[in-house]
């Protein structure tokens, strides 16, 4: 291989691998005069959604890192996490305890859904992705059946502000006064008049440790070399379904936690709607911050939660003041959420079989010579 | 005992379960108040509303690539093709032959893209496909809000641009196939003769294309890409065909149902078409990479009879309406359970 093609390739390389955020940054830089908000605006909602979301986003790292892309079944543990709130609910544990206790009650319904998603994603090897997103419509399912006709029923519930005046199912939203913000507001703090969320940004930089820790455990590396090669790694004595089961329960243990503090910021409980966006949102996010299929950081979560975030701040206005239309706002963000995760996809699968070509002529190039 | 174990491999669990249910969903019915004519009539309606839309999983199953979740991307084709017809005012035959006229080009030419894409992602077919589906529906989202469509049928009264999100075809080309010959017996017994007409005439085009040239060598293609390449075969070229045919068939599926249900439904309307059509032809005993028509027949008339029998049976039995719950739990379920069946084919 001659230098100059390999700067190309370099180049080439360099511009796939940061299109997305170099994309967002342009878009977002146009986007923001037109709005008109101003810049404290912006950052107090930045700090208020990095606080909100970072955890949820975090969630999906693990999976990247087993080779089992974008885990979009972290709506299951999303699910668990409400399934938790309804019943701390239920019994009128309020605040930082009713938030704890929510979490204590659906991990092992995380852990029990996270198992059953690895057991589903080992049988479906090279398809993981597809698989963990209709597996996620499948568990909405399941989760519809159980809130809407066996809670109230089969599971008491006595609070009449959560069952439908029918008599069983709950309510469409619920309203959780008594743990709204309250792991937000634990430590109180203000700078410049903009209220931090200390708590909350502890708990993740507390997460962020602890992905950092565990990548450089002995599970960690087995985890990094089921995700370079099954076959090798099967071949140099690592258990690899059960590697990636792990991988799998720990995301969806940790979107459970995630989706509990996301409720607690919001303060409602939309029972049917919360999580359907979950997954969609949080891999948006973490690939607009420059992680691809294979590849993410803690970095790239921040950087995608608030870039993506102020896109979705922005758009609406923006397309007010553009086309005359909040919706055509509305829709371009959501357009982007899911044209994001298409082209990041395309690329990722392009680059690859770009690569194996690559490999194959550098192969056949070192046998003539 | 021996017939019974061979009857239960060649249909599979999934389709024995499945008939068995709603065999005995019809029998539950009349003891519930439930009229079985009526039910009936409304399954036959139901397979002709979507016997295209599954009809169109077949070309690009049969190609290898994979189950066809961006059909919503058809859809949109013949969403342009009935707007556009109805903008021109075109009304009865001439507005339904309008509608396929001018939605075909547009079928062709998003098929054509969408293959081509396609074959830059071998491997990731089915999740690139999903989101290319997502992503297409939402960008019309925004172009249905600006396209310069003026027909006051079809604008929201008030501001006077962008499509309203349903659209009446009253007055266009409503039910124009199914009261084709429509054979109609007592109050409750009606078989849209046109319409199921129309469904077998597509499927006996599937059919026979599938027995040319060009057909024998896309069925190649999916069963060994690479002795196909050596027999030949252009693998890329079968490839967009498969694609440009499965969009092809999404367009003119979304127009029988449309005729059918006598709306257009715009906006968000088409991003979750794929699902039904797929869990369908899978409950017909297709799976990732082997499919054919009686598959989709099977599979369209099973699915199809289930989502119509559990609202009404079930409703009357528990008073409670458990449809929707088990409609996700059924089709999702269904196409969870193809994906991981263990298959041939590894990359």
């Amino acid at each position: 291989m001659t230098k100059k093609t390999g700067f190309k390739d370099t180049i080439s390389r360099i511009f796939i691998g940061n299109a997305v955020p170099i994309l967002f940054i342009v878009l977002i830089a146009f986007a923001i005069p037109l709005s008109g908000f101003s810049t404290r605006y912006l950052i107090e909602e930045m700090v208020t959604r990095l606080g909100r979301d970072s955890f949820l986003v975090l969630s999906l790292l693990l999976p990247i890192m087993a080779g089992m892309g974008l885990n979009f079944g972290i709506v299951l543990g999303a699910m668990s996490g409400q399934i938790g709130i309804i019943l701390v609910t239920n019994w009128g544990v309020t605040g930082v305890s009713g938030l704890f206790l929510a979490m204590a009650v659906s991990t092992p319904l995380a852990v029990l859904m996270g198992w059953i998603a690895g057991i589903v994603l080992n049988r479906a090897k090279g398809r993981e992705m597809v698989t963990s997103l209709i597996l996620g419509f499948f568990i909405n399912g399941v989760y519809q059946l159980v809130v809407l006709y066996i809670m109230g029923k089969i599971i008491h519930i006595t609070n009449p502000a959560l069952v439908l005046s029918r008599g069983y199912g709950i309510r469409n939203a619920i309203d959780l006064k008594g743990m709204r913000q309250s792991l937000d507001k634990l430590i109180p703090l203000k700078i410049g008049g903009i209220s931090i969320p200390v708590a909350t940004f502890i708990f993740i930089a507390l997460l962020c440790l602890f992905i950092w820790w565990f990548a450089k455990t002995k599970l960690g590396h087995d985890m990094r070399a089921v995700g370079q090669d099954m076959g090798v790694a099967e071949d140099s004595g690592i258990k690899v379904e059960k590697t990636r089961i792990i991988a799998i329960i720990l995301s969806t243990v940790l979107a459970c936690y995630g989706q509990i503090i996301f409720l607690q910021n919001i303060g409602t409980l939309n029972t049917y709607n919360s999580h359907d966006q979950t997954a969609t949102f949080a891999v948006a996010a973490l690939l607009i911050g420059g992680a691809s299929v294979a590849h993410a950081s803690i970095p790239n979560v921040f950087i995608g939660v608030i870039l993506f975030h102020l896109m979705f701040v922005v758009a609406p206005v923006a397309g007010k003041e553009l086309m005359g239309s909040a919706m055509i706002g509305e829709y371009f963000r959501v357009f982007v959420s899911y044209g994001i995760i298409a082209v990041s996809i395309v690329l990722y699968s392009w680059k690859r079989l770009k690569e194996r070509e690559r490999a194959r002529r550098s192969l056949r190039g070192e046998k003539e010579s | 005992m021996n017939r019974i174990r061979r009857f239960v491999d060649k249909a599979g669990w999934p389709r024995i379960i499945i008939g068995l249910l709603l065999l005995s969903l019809f029998i539950a019915a009349p003891s519930v108040g439930v009229r079985v004519d009526q039910s009936i009539t409304d399954t036959i309606v139901r397979f002709g509303m979507n016997g295209i839309l599954v009809l169109g999983m077949i070309p690009m199953v049969q190609t290898g690539c994979g189950l066809n979740f961006g059909l919503p991307l058809g859809i949109i084709a013949g969403l342009l093709g009935a707007t556009i017809s109805i903008e021109l005012g075109l009304t009865g035959v001439a507005g339904f032959a309008g509608a396929i006229g001018l939605a075909a080009p547009f079928a062709l030419l998003l098929g054509w893209g969408y293959g081509k894409l396609l074959n830059r992602v071998k491997g990731d077919e089915m999740m690139i496909a999903t989101y290319v589906g997502f992503s297409s529906v939402s960008f019309m989202c925004m172009m249905w809000m600006l396209l310069p469509y003026r027909s006051p049928k079809m604008i929201w009264g008030y501001g006077g641009s962008g499509l309203r999100t349903t659209i009446s075809l009253e007055g266009f080309w409503i039910h124009i196939l199914d009261n084709f010959l429509a054979i109609r017996i007592g109050r409750n017994f009606m078989f849209p003769t046109g319409m199921i007409l129309f469904v077998a005439f597509m499927a006996w085009i599937m059919w026979a294309f599938f027995h040319t040239k060009t057909g024998t060598a896309m069925t190649a293609v999916g069963s060994n890409p690479d002795y196909a390449r050596a027999a030949g075969i252009n693998v890329d070229k079968m490839r967009t065909i498969s694609v440009i045919m499965s969009t092809l068939y999404g367009a003119l599926g979304i127009l029988v149902y449309q005729q059918s249900f006598g709306f257009i439904q715009l906006y968000n309307g088409p991003f979750f078409m794929a699902l039904p059509a797929v869990a369908a032809i899978l409950i017909g005993g297709a799976s990732v990479n082997k499919a054919n028509i009686t598959n989709a027949v099977i599979g369209t008339i099973l699915f199809q009879g289930i989502l119509t029998m559990t609202p009404s049976v079930i409703n009357s039995a528990i008073q409670s309406d458990l449809s929707e719950v088990v409609r996700i739990i059924v089709s999702d379920g269904m196409i969870v359970y193809a994906l991981t069946r263990v298959t041939r084919k590894s990359r």
